[in-house]
């Protein structure tokens, strides 16, 4: 624990040796998909015949195909009673269309080359109907999603904590801003995909999908095809990225594709291409804001008041989880006073929206910081002073505030010492240094700004991850968890975990995770919460096996248990090593079958040894193996913060924007391996980056995704993403034994609060919609050059 | 379907190809080198990048039939007897890998590049490795690791 031990992962990652699902069922059958070119539309006619031409096409479905269950709408994960209107679609369209890219048949074939072929030969015939596109339109409500969802509004909740109308009226000062957010995407490098091999003699399902649960895979999957639950396995291979999309489940081919494979008796797989990806994955961040808030002379915060609309696009599936966590993670490491906002969720004929990294936080900390900096700028105060004055004290904790988090339990902050987090901020950035450096840069004929955002991230939440640990009669100790693993090097920090808990080499751990044949009960990968919840299943498993083998170890020695320890796979008596037993051998005497297959067995072979004729040889309390299992459930999340800084420069004439420095204090708790934190940190701030500056969603009015390749859709590469300056604080959580905290989703959350307020600095004006282009910047420029020759500055509510 | 012969980590394949199949689809689907894998369909990505007569080629980006009679090597031909790349050595070493979907591509560019440029700046690793993109890691760690590598590698040339 706290090394910077090199990954387990990597040396197959390395060598081309990784096993993606599309790496596997080599020879399988493949999927295609014909999908919708509409946004919005009526089925009228499909016609498949001419694609039956082809040779090597073994099936083409249409919804009029799907029996039972699954011909039925996908299900709402994740109800909430304010989710008035929760709609899903079906695994193949029935009827209706509702976005571009929807599943309207699916053609399985020889190889995708000619399931593509049969595709191209089918026919859709569409009445189109009126595309609601963008969430003003959709809050217009003239047009409908649904035709029976009212004013499209999906879900509309309040939460208010204290009395909002009174504290603002009574507040010295008052600001309003609108603000606008908009879509960006996950974008693993690796596609979703399925791959399904039925075996029919046996009834039974093995099904490989690049998902963030395999647990909930197979439970949704059997159900659809009403299967026993044990006769459906759902195995993770390598997984190439998932950033919140594969969380989603089922999505329409993790039902079809097994279905397929029983139905004719062969392997089945589907690979999604880029553009599958952009248009029928899923999306995530668009939001129009409004933020009223009261403030004191000193720019304390004394009422805040928020109203905003979130696209959840064509259907919810996962609920309204984005809008609760901005709803509520808003608030940062600040306190509100009076607190008030509601949010309303709102369909479009756009591809739905899910959880992306960051998961509504990075909308929320757009709002709120945007509101510091206006405070800041009314008040003619510092901006990190105005933070300072408004944060919750470190002698506050834990302080709760009032409201119900998205796991449905108080959101209630276990830990942080957020001025100290502002301190070494500002070391970093050399923040009461940039004056002098922006005079230097003026004399120059440079334009540069110095950008802040805080952040709180509630990580971990339940309701449980479990783990396994086995120890063979070769030392080899077997870990399994069943949540899932995307890159976050799961197998590398549970191993440590593990070896310190247990006193084994690093070397002779092996984590699997994501396999339901090796754990059965798991919940999944998302909400940072990887190494907290099964960080700590692992260590409580491991205290298992821990006594068990003490125990074991203690009768061979006719010692007490207290006096034994165990280190570097071996059980020694305290203060005499040389009295001392292999935990291998240890694995060998939990087992009374001693086969003697090793020589450590035909060591302690049944007849090597006396025992009592009276007692069973497994005893009543007790099982064969020396092995164990624990599950770690917390009452509430646990909350990990931090805090960045950016410089940038603006080009004068041409409102280029670059990023000069980036700057990240973060504190995630206990860190396990502080190499695979970083990393962690660095991908979320080039995604926050991309989210700030190059990456959207271009939907035209008629709901084309106009921009869905990567030619088009502007992710940055080595030269867009700034050097990541990083530095830590290690505030450990009290409610987890590890004092762990998550990290996943850290370094993406403040990014577009950051570059907005760093560029409003350098620009002088306020900046209250991102992303922003240099067109768009210099577009603000020529608009603000025209209505006055001096910077805006904020609108006074004029009360 | 067409004749073709071409080289693959060192191993002569003769196969019968549709004049379409995209080189990528031949490497995996015929050849079974799903080492090198396939990101965007584009050719913006770099993933499906490998070696073509020794420069670096996005591989989802050529026809199968373009490839005849040519030396392709994958991110599965690098190691030699068991002993990795100094390129895969430092991805290892400085942590510039996550999901390692983008890796083969990364590592099969960076040597190109550090090929071309054997000692590059941060800039220019920045802007050789453009081609290229990575979901997971911010491509800091890999501009510490192509760096890196480049030093291996120079020391390696001077050693022998």
């Amino acid at each position: 624990m706290g090394e910077k031990v090199q990954r387990r992962e990597d040396p197959r990652l390395l060598t081309g040796n990784g096993r993606y699902l599309d790496d596997l069922g080599r020879g399988a059958l493949q999927a295609a998909f014909v999908r919708s070119p509409h946004a919005h539309a009526r089925i009228v006619d499909i016609d498949i015949a001419d694609a039956w031409e082809l040779d090597g096409v073994e099936a083409i479905y249409t919804w009029e195909d799907l029996p039972g269950r699954v011909a039925e709408p996908l299900p709402v994960l994740i109800p909430h009673p304010a989710m008035t209107h929760a709609r899903t679609g079906y695994c193949l369209a029935r009827d209706e269309v509702n976005h571009v890219g929807e599943a309207v048949v699916m053609v399985v074939a020889r190889d995708r080359y000619v399931a593509e072929d049969a595709c191209a030969r089918i026919t859709v015939q569409y009445d189109t109907l009126p595309a609601v596109v963008g969430v003003a339109r959709a809050r217009d409500g003239d047009r409908l999603v649904h035709d029976d969802v009212p004013g499209n509004v999906a879900a509309n909740l309040r939460q208010e904590v204290g009395d909002v109308d009174t504290a603002m009226a009574a507040a010295p000062h008052t600001l309003t801003l609108e603000l606008a957010i908009e879509r960006s995407a996950c974008m693993p490098m690796e596609g979703k995909g399925v791959f399904a091999r039925w075996d029919a003699d046996d009834g039974s399902l093995r099904l490989y999908s690049s998902t963030q649960t395999s647990t909930g895979v197979r439970a949704a999957v059997a159900a659809k095809l009403e299967l026993p639950l044990a006769k459906v396995e759902v195995v993770t291979p390598d997984v190439g990225g998932g950033f919140g999309v594969k969380i989603v489940h089922p999505w329409p081919e993790e039902v079809l594709v097994p279905w397929a494979a029983r139905n004719l008796g062969r392997d089945v797989k589907w690979t999604e291409d880029r553009r599958e990806h952009f248009v029928s994955s899923a999306h995530e961040r668009g939001q129009l804001q409004e933020v009223t808030v009261g403030f004191d002379d000193d720019g304390r915060l004394l009422a805040l008041d928020v109203h905003f609309w979130h696209d959840n696009g064509a259907y919810t599936p996962y609920g309204i989880i984005v809008p609760i966590i901005t709803a509520t993670q808003l608030l940062g490491p600040y306190k509100p006073g009076a607190y008030r906002v509601e949010f309303w969720s709102l369909y479009t004929n756009t591809v739905l929206v899910t959880p992306y990294r960051g998961a509504g936080r990075p909308q929320g900390c757009y709002a709120m910081e945007r509101t510091m900096d206006a405070i800041a700028e009314h008040r003619g105060l510092d901006r990190a002073e105005v933070r300072s004055r408004n944060f919750i004290q470190p002698d506050e904790m834990p302080w709760d505030h009032g409201l119900m988090f998205q796991d449905g339990r108080p959101l209630k902050y276990d830990s942080g010492d957020f001025p100290a987090s502002l301190a070494k901020l500002k070391a970093l950035v050399g923040w009461d240094d940039f004056a002098a450096y922006r005079e230097q840069a003026a004399r120059e004929g440079r334009r540069v700004g110095l950008g802040i955002g805080c952040y709180v991230e509630g990580t971990g939440v339940g309701p449980y991850e479990g783990g396994h640990v086995q120890v063979e009669t070769s030392g080899r100790v077997n870990v399994a968890t069943g949540l899932t693993t995307q890159g976050q090097g799961h197998q590398t920090i549970l191993a440590q975990i593990v070896a310190d808990e247990l006193g084994v080499p690093f070397d002779d751990v092996h984590v699997t995770t994501g396999d339901t044949r090796r754990m059965a009960y798991a919940v999944g990968t998302f909400a940072s919460r990887g190494a907290v919840m099964s960080g700590n299943a692992v260590a409580l498993a491991a205290r298992v096996v821990r006594a068990k083998a003490l125990r074991i170890a203690a009768e061979a020695l006719e010692v007490s248990p207290d006096d034994l320890d165990i280190a570097d796979g071996v059980v020694s008596v305290k203060g005499a090593p040389g009295t001392s037993i292999a935990l291998k051998t240890v694995a060998v005497m939990s087992n009374p079958l001693r086969y003697a297959f090793d020589a450590s067995a035909a060591a302690a072979t049944q007849f090597a040894g006396t025992f009592d004729p009276d007692t069973p040889p497994v005893g009543d309390d007790d099982e064969p193996g020396l092995e164990g299992q624990d599950f770690y459930s917390p009452t509430q999340a646990t909350f990990a913060n931090g805090m960045h800084a950016a410089v940038v420069e603006t080009d004068p004439v041409t409102a280029e924007i670059r990023i000069l420095r980036y700057c990240v204090v973060h504190d995630c708790g206990v860190m396990v391996n502080p190499m695979i934190v970083e990393g962690q940190v660095h991908g979320g701030v080039a995604q926050g980056v991309g989210g700030a500056l190059y990456e959207r969603m271009v939907y035209d009015e008629g709901g084309q995704l106009l921009n869905a390749s990567f030619m088009d859709f502007l992710m940055p590469y080595a030269s867009e993403v700034p050097h990541i300056e990083t530095d830590h604080l290690e505030t450990p959580s009290p409610l987890n034994p590890l004092g762990i905290k998550g990290a996943g989703e850290a370094g993406t959350i403040p990014v577009s609060a950051v570059i907005a307020s760093a560029i409003e600095d350098a620009e002088g004006f306020p900046i209250r919609s991102m992303p922003i282009s240099p067109a768009e910047l210099w577009e603000l420029r020529r608009r603000h050059a025209a209505s006055d020759p001096h910077p805006v500055p904020v609108q006074e509510d004029p009360r | 379907m067409t004749r073709i012969t071409v080289s693959v980590d060192g191993v002569s394949c003769t196969d019968e190809v549709e004049p379409r199949m995209l080189l990528v689809h031949y490497l995996r689907e015929t050849v079974g080198k799903v080492g090198t894998v396939i990101g965007c369909d584009t050719s913006n990505c770099g993933a499906c990048t490998v070696h073509l007569d020794g420069r670096s080629v996005k591989s989802c980006n050529m026809l199968a039939v373009q490839a005849d009679g040519h030396e392709v090597t994958t991110i599965e031909g690098l190691a030699k007897d068991g002993r990795l790349h100094p390129m895969q050595v430092a991805f290892h070493e400085n942590h510039a890998l996550q999901c390692g979907y983008c890796t083969p591509g990364m590592i099969m560019q960076a040597i190109d590049l550090v090929g071309q440029n054997p000692s590059p700046t941060e800039d220019e690793i920045r802007h050789g490795m453009e081609g290229n993109l990575c979901r997971c890691t911010g491509y800091h760690n890999i501009v510490k690791a192509v760096a890196a590598a480049a030093g291996a590698m120079s020391s390696e040339r001077s050693d022998s």
